[in-house]
C-alpha cells in the first residue's frame, strides 16, 4: 500500500472534518488530492500534530478531528499516546503512515523498522482500539470501523517508503492557518462528528 | 507544604476571569493548588501532560478552535518546549498564556534548580517572548489579564514568571 492509495481511500470522507497533517509527504500528497480549508499541515514541530488533535478535539467536540501522523513524527513524542489515551476524545480518530523510515530527509530507517510496534504501543498506552493494517482493503475496513466506532480510534497503516514526485504545494504556512482558523470559526457550530 | 493557596486563588480566579477554559500542566510543586483547582472545576478542561511540548500542541489546536488556554509549567518545562515554542507558537502566530514557576531563582535552596533558574529570562529574551514576573498578590490579577490581551493582539506567546515570593510562604 503505498500512502497516497490511503489518503484516496480516505479523501471522501474527510471533506467536514479537522483534518492535521504532519509535514513532509503527508502534507503535499494530501494537499496534491485537493486542498481545502479544513485541512492544516503542521510543517514544522515534529510529534505535536496529535496533540494539536487533542486539543481541538477537546475544544471543538460536535466535530471530528483526523490526525495524519507518520512513525517518525510519533516516535518523536510517545508520550502523546498516554495523554490521548488519559483524555479519549471520542472525535479523535489517528492515522500513523508508517513507512518505517524518515522519507523526506533521507529515507534513514526509524525504530519501527527494527522492533517498535506504534499500535502496541498505544494499546499499552491505554488507547483502547488501535489496530495495524497492510493492505488497502485492511486501510478501508480500518476506517469504516473507526468512523461507526466514535471512540478514539488509531490506525498504524503500514506504507511503502515512497513520496510525491514533488513536495510543492502553493500555500504558504500563514495562508494555511488563518484558512483554516476562519473555516473553523464558520463551521464549528454545524454537529458533523 | 507552603505554597500559598490564597495567591494560587488569586491567579486562577484572574484565568478565569480572561476566559481561560482550557488548562495543561505537569505536575511542579509550585502549582500544586493551581492545579487542584483547575481539577476541582468542572467548567475547566485540565489535561495533564507527559511533557510540556504537548502542550504548545494542545494550545495551537485551542486557540484554532475558539478557546482560549493557559500552560502551567516549570522554567525547566519552559526550557525543554523551545522547539515546539518556536516552530508552532511563533512561527505560525499562536498566542500562548504561560505561566511558568520560576525555580532556581533568589532564595532558592535546589542545587539542581539553579542553572535553568539563571538562563530563563534571557532564553525569554532570546525568543523575544515579553514576559512579566509576578512578585505583589495585589498586581497579579492585573498582570495576568495584561498578559492574556497582550498575547491576542501580538498573536504570539507571553510569559507569566510566577516568583518565590508570590507562591512560596517561607
Amino acid at each position: 500500500m503505498t500512502r497516497i492509495e490511503a489518503l484516496r481511500i480516505l479523501y471522501p470522507d474527510i471533506g467536514e472534518d479537522v483534518v492535521v497533517t504532519i509535514m513532509g509527504a503527508v502534507a503535499a500528497e494530501l494537499y496534491s488530492l485537493g486542498h481545502r480549508s479544513n485541512f492544516f499541515y503542521l510543517e514544522h514541530a515534529m510529534g505535536l500534530a496529535s496533540s494539536m488533535g487533542l486539543g481541538l478535539a477537546l475544544s471543538l467536540p460536535q466535530k471530528r478531528v483526523i490526525v495524519l501522523d507518520g512513525d517518525g513524527s510519533l516516535l518523536m513524542n510517545l508520550g502523546t499516546l498516554s495523554t490521548l489515551a488519559w483524555y479519549a476524545p471520542k472525535n479523535l480518530i489517528h492515522i500513523v503512515f508508517d513507512n518505517e523510515s524518515l522519507l523526506s530527509v533521507g529515507g534513514f530507517p526509524t525504530a519501527t523498522s527494527a522492533r517498535a510496534d506504534l499500535a502496541g504501543i498505544a494499546l499499552k498506552s491505554g488507547v483502547e482500539f488501535a489496530a495495524t493494517v497492510r493492505s488497502c482493503d485492511e486501510f478501508r475496513e480500518a476506517w469504516q470501523l473507526a468512523q461507526k466506532r466514535r471512540q478514539l480510534s488509531m490506525i498504524v497503516a503500514k506504507v511503502d517508503a515512497s513520496g510525491p514526485a514533488s513536495f510543492h504545494m502553493d500555500l504558504t504556512l500563514l495562508e494555511n492557518r488563518f484558512q483554516f482558523q476562519r473555516w473553523l470559526r464558520e463551521h464549528a457550530d454545524e454537529n458533523t462528528n | 507544604m507552603p505554597v500559598s493557596v490564597a495567591n494560587s486563588k488569586i491567579i486562577y480566579q484572574a484565568l478565569k476571569g480572561c476566559g481561560v477554559r482550557l488548562m495543561s500542566a505537569l505536575p511542579e510543586t509550585w502549582l500544586l493548588h493551581l492545579i487542584g483547582l483547575a481539577d476541582a472545576d468542572p467548567d475547566m478542561i485540565l489535561i495533564r501532560l507527559t511533557r510540556e511540548e504537548e502542550a504548545i500542541g494542545i494550545s495551537a489546536g485551542a486557540h484554532l478552535a475558539g478557546v482560549k488556554s493557559a500552560l502551567l509549567m516549570q522554567n525547566h518545562g519552559f526550557l525543554a518546549s523551545i522547539n515546539a515554542i518556536t516552530s508552532l507558537a511563533l512561527l505560525y502566530k499562536i498566542p500562548l498564556l504561560m505561566l511558568i514557576s520560576y525555580r532556581g531563582h533568589m532564595g532558592e535552596k535546589d542545587p539542581w534548580q539553579t542553572c535553568g533558574g539563571r538562563v530563563t529570562e534571557p532564553v525569554l529574551q532570546a525568543l523575544d517572548i515579553p514576559y512579566d514576573v509576578l512578585t505583589e498578590a495585589a498586581q497579579a490579577q492585573r498582570q495576568i489579564a495584561g498578559a492574556q490581551v497582550l498575547a491576542e493582539s501580538s498573536q504570539t506567546p507571553v510569559a507569566l514568571l510566577l516568583s518565590r515570593q508570590l507562591m512560596w510562604e517561607e
